[in-house]
């Protein structure tokens, strides 16, 4: 049922009304509508009822385990959100002048250096609003750093093939021919193609370390010289940051250029698909190209940075200063775990990984790198069990929800076939783990006796498989007023 | 350990099971000279208690302010239902809805945003949202010249938001697309369609104007098509409860419409998180950036939701997609959704009126002081240009001193305009707010007259 199936002509959630509307009638006639937008007309209890059932139709951290690879889907403490939620905070306009936010500012600042330090990098601007606006950032950065430079043939990207959609997808945002390179059995960057595609062309390389592949680069030392040789700068795609936060910086692997997602590894919300928030650091030949506003302490005054301050600037990337309040959470959360406790996310989410992983060897699952040790996540390749039986990962990763837990990420990357990418994180516990265990073994169990079941599944869900094909062929993107 | 589970024990039976001898094994793949030492600018972990006394110490040291600063964000009332339960966990702790049968929850809220969207901005088709209105403005601009053949030009007439046409030039400069600025009338504060603009793509028509003006909405749009560009609508949500909507403006309608969410639920909160909302005209949905959610069946015929289009998308089409972008502003769509709910046509509509009056009683009020006038003799909405015969910044500081945020000082971006603020009242504020507003600046204003500053301290206009 939708909101609009309980409305009524003349219900009303009337205690949010103000007292008193206005007269309109000093505004020209024309440029008044005509007739009243068919929103809803409910009670609020109706919107109450609604929206809580909504929410009871979702999995989510607070409900099930979410071993969501390369999403970092560890529990969000309360605390990041209530404190971040102080009524003093929200009420601040973005546009009041500094004087009136050092208590916010203070905070941003504090953030910012945290940031740094966690990186390895010499500034970071945390205007971004996601992961992908910070990579949007970010090598937007290196074409200014070109430019700058005169150096105006560094036209191509270089891009791994197991990276995400979005390093392709925005080095093209940013006026840039994208050159992917392939990845050894090993799963690690082959060489002698990176070798081979850099040349005066090439402005940068964008790589994820850990790498979507669950496996961490461990020729970054080389990678790093063929590409500063080359002339070109090294990107880092934060996706992965959980799994050696404060244990391997960024800064010290040679990049130039970072974006963190704080939605993953500073656990804030993702909140249904957003909002994120996306810092970038840089190192030092790229502090003038940072994104605007980012925030300056000046003998203990706090201050946002415009214009004036950096010439140079990529320039602004939001009307105000990023998703302030996904900010002021990750700072609450690492002022809370501090420095050990940084630490301490890696090696947790560490563990977790490389357990389930030797549990999952030992119960017969096929690994994609099962020479390598797991990063925070690792891939399970259905490949045999789809041969043999016919169902594939996605309906394993269905059947997984009828056990209550989320599926893994499915089908990415995309070069290991039938593939399941799995990331438990370092809030869950031995006894959460095993119990997943025990689902993958059942579930396996079933595909091999009862293939069409796995085939069918989901079953205990608020709808079955849904018509995808349909759902793009006759589009219905929204519910038409009733004429 | 905060967050994390294991006792000894648990790590001992795992690293057993591993088959090594200690976590640090685990990184034994990392080369050694890598590895980082302690990390010397994170201090040391506190427990929740002392970092709620922190941030509560924070929280007071920034106050509370009688505010009338608008510019693109606005303090509505927002219902108390609202945000406890877009904090309920189940939609708080979820991912994208890639898994639709366990995502139903999150699929159907965004399915009733868009059609709540395409109902007030009478478009056909809604995104789930983009980042905020700045960011949805430049990815209608880079809409616009994919749907357009041949033109690479966008005209944005100077009353956009400064920052928004500085965020859609961060956003398209590297695509070779030129935005050309259009002038504005200095009498009325609207946009001057140019004699002879050559050929562009699209035309962004901003209702109301960052001057809070109401633009000739319906000669721009017919001019944009009679010109074969696409009418872009750049619109505050809040209005469209009274004001035209964009599918209904000149004789066919503006083509997208895009806009700041943040007045539907979202708290001002020192700039985010917000959301950008973006309707277009059917023809134009392939060419759409972001997240689209349709209505569909299961297996069993039973309706059901699932992310729709996704062909255009960057986890599909990498390179060629038609964004980089990968989330929505799930949250604060999930609190727009509940706020234009309980809201109504009929409540949104009160909300609207009532800010529109306040402004104009404000405005009145305040232009009747010696010093004060109307910078433009045009209709406004809920925000009016007010100039100053005195600096801008040294009146708001004096009204600051007196717990009053009065306004933005526009002096900067717009210095033909001399010193101006830009002012603006929504419904939460009081005729008491009002008459302490006009008090004060009457008294600050008499009291410079008669006791001007020495010219040494004056501020120097920017």
């Amino acid at each position: 049922m939708l909101i609009f199936d309980h409305s009524r002509p003349g219900r009303t959630a009337a205690a949010q009304f103000p007292a008193a509307g206005g007269s309109l009638d000093d505004l020209p006639a024309e440029l008044r509508r005509k007739g009243a937008p068919a929103l809803p007309e409910v009670s609020e209890l109706d919107v109450v009822r609604h929206y809580t059932r909504l929410s009871q139709k979702n999995f989510s951290i607070d409900t099930q385990f979410y071993p969501l690879g390369s999403c970092t889907m560890k529990y969000n403490p309360r605390a990041c959100n209530s404190l971040a939620m102080l009524p003093q905070f929200l009420a601040r306009h973005p546009a009041s002048p500094d004087e009136t936010g050092q208590g916010f500012l203070a905070t941003m600042f504090e953030l910012q250096e945290m940031l740094k330090d966690v990186t390895g990098m010499a500034g970071v601007s945390m205007a971004p609003m996601a992961g992908a606006h910070g990579e949007f950032a970010g090598v937007a950065m290196i074409r200014a750093y070109h430019d700058a430079h005169g150096d105006t043939a560094r036209r191509e990207i270089i891009v791994p093939d197991a990276a995400h959609g979005t390093n392709p997808a925005t080095a093209t945002m940013c006026g840039y021919t994208v050159k992917e390179i392939p990845t050894d059995a090993s799963g690690s960057v082959d060489l002698a193609a990176l070798r081979a595609a850099v040349g005066p062309h090439t402005a940068g390389l964008m790589l994820t370390n850990p790498s979507t592949l669950g496996v961490f680069e461990k020729t970054i030392a080389d990678i790093q010289k063929i590409v500063h040789d080359a002339g070109g700068l090294l990107y880092y795609d934060g996706a992965n940051l959980n799994a050696i936060l404060g244990k391997v910086r960024p800064g010290d692997m040679g990049f130039d250029v970072i974006h963190v997602n704080l939605h993953k590894t500073f656990s804030t919300p993702h909140g249904g698909g957003g909002p994120g928030a996306g810092p970038v650091g840089v190192a030092g030949r790229l502090l003038p190209f940072m994104p605007i506003p980012l925030v300056l302490n000046e003998n203990g005054f706090y201050r946002l940075a415009n214009e004036a301050d950096l010439p140079q600037s990529i320039g602004r990337m939001s009307a105000n200063m990023g998703n302030a309040g996904v900010l002021m959470r990750a700072y609450i959360y690492a002022r809370m775990l501090g420095g050990e406790g940084m630490h301490r996310v890696a090696e947790y989410a560490t563990l977790n990984a490389n357990y389930l992983m030797a549990r999952l060897r030992e119960a017969g699952f096929d690994l994609a790198f099962p020479e390598r040790r797991a990063s925070h996540e690792f891939i399970v390749t259905l490949k045999k069990l789809k041969d043999a039986t016919g169902v594939s990962a996605m309906d394993f990763a269905k059947r997984l929800l009828d056990y209550g837990y989320h599926a893994p990420t499915t089908y990415f990357p995309m070069l290991v076939p039938e593939c399941l990418l799995i990331e438990p994180t370092e809030t869950e516990s031995r006894e959460t783990i095993d119990g997943f265990v025990e689902a993958m073994i059942a579930i396996k169990r079933e595909a091999e006796t009862s293939p069409d079941l796995v085939k069918g599944a989901p079953y205990s869900l608020p709808v079955r498989r849904l018509d995808d094909v349909r759902a793009a062929r006759e589009l219905d993107l929204a519910c038409k007023p009733a004429a | 350990m905060p967050f994390i589970p294991h006792t000894p024990e648990d790590v001992s039976a795992m690293l057993g099971a591993i088959g090594a001898a200690s976590i640090e094994e685990l990184f034994d793949e990392i080369p050694p000279a890598l590895k980082t030492g302690q990390l010397k600018g994170v201090p040391d972990g506190m427990s929740e208690m002392a970092v709620a006394r922190l941030m509560q110490e924070r929280a007071s040291q920034d106050g509370f302010w009688s505010g009338f600063i608008g510019a693109g964000v606005y303090e509505h009332h927002i219902p108390a239902a609202i945000w406890q339960i877009v904090t309920r966990g189940e939609f708080y702790s979820a991912y994208t809805p890639y898994q639709a049968e366990a995502s139903q929850g999150t699929l159907q809220l965004i399915y009733e945003y868009q059609s709540m969207m395409t109902r007030l901005t009478g478009l056909d088709v809604s995104n789930a949202s983009l980042y905020d209105g700045a960011s949805a403005l430049a990815e209608a601009v880079l809409m616009a010249v994919r749907s357009h053949k041949t033109s690479r030009r966008v005209l944005v007439p100077k009353t956009v938001h400064p920052i928004y046409r500085s965020v859609a030039r961060t956003t398209v400069k590297n695509q070779n697309i030129e935005l050309v600025e259009l002038d504005y009338d200095p009498a009325t504060g609207k946009t001057v369609l140019p004699a002879n603009a050559g050929s562009f793509a699209g035309l962004v028509i901003p209702q109301p104007s960052f001057f809070g003006v109401l633009e000739d909405v319906h000669a721009m749009t017919d001019w944009a098509h009679e010109q074969g560009a696409l009418a872009i609508a750049l619109v505050n949500p809040t209005t469209l409860a009274v004001l035209e909507a964009p599918g209904q403006w000149g004789q066919t309608g503006a083509d997208i419409a895009v806009g700041e969410g943040q007045p539907l639920g979202a708290p001002m909160a020192s700039g985010g998180p917000y959301f950008g909302f973006m309707c277009c005209r059917q023809a134009f949905v392939r060419q759409m950036p972001g997240r689209i959610v349709g209505r569909t069946v299961d297996l069993d015929g039973k309706p059901g939701f699932a992310l729709t289009l996704q062909a255009r998308e960057q986890h599909i089409r990498r390179s060629k997609a038609t964004s980089n972008i990968c989330t929505n502003q799930g949250l604060v769509v999930t609190a727009a959704t509940q706020y234009m709910a309980l809201l109504g046509p009929q409540g949104l509509a009160k909300v609207a009126s009532a800010s529109h009056a306040g402004t104009v009683l404000l405005a009145e009020k305040l232009a009747a002081i010696p010093g004060v006038t109307r910078a433009f003799a045009s209709p406004f909405f809920h925000e009016v240009v007010l100039k100053l015969n005195d600096s801008a910044k040294d009146v708001l500081r004096a009204l600051r001193a007196q717990g009053i945020l009065g306004g933005l000082d526009i002096s900067g971006w717009y210095p033909e305009l001399g010193q101006a603020i830009l002012v603006c009242v929504t419904e939460t504020k009081t005729a008491a707010d009002l008459d302490h507003y006009v008090q004060q600046m009457e008294r600050i204003l008499s009291k410079r007259r008669e006791a001007p500053p020495c010219a040494y301290k004056t501020t120097p206009s920017i």
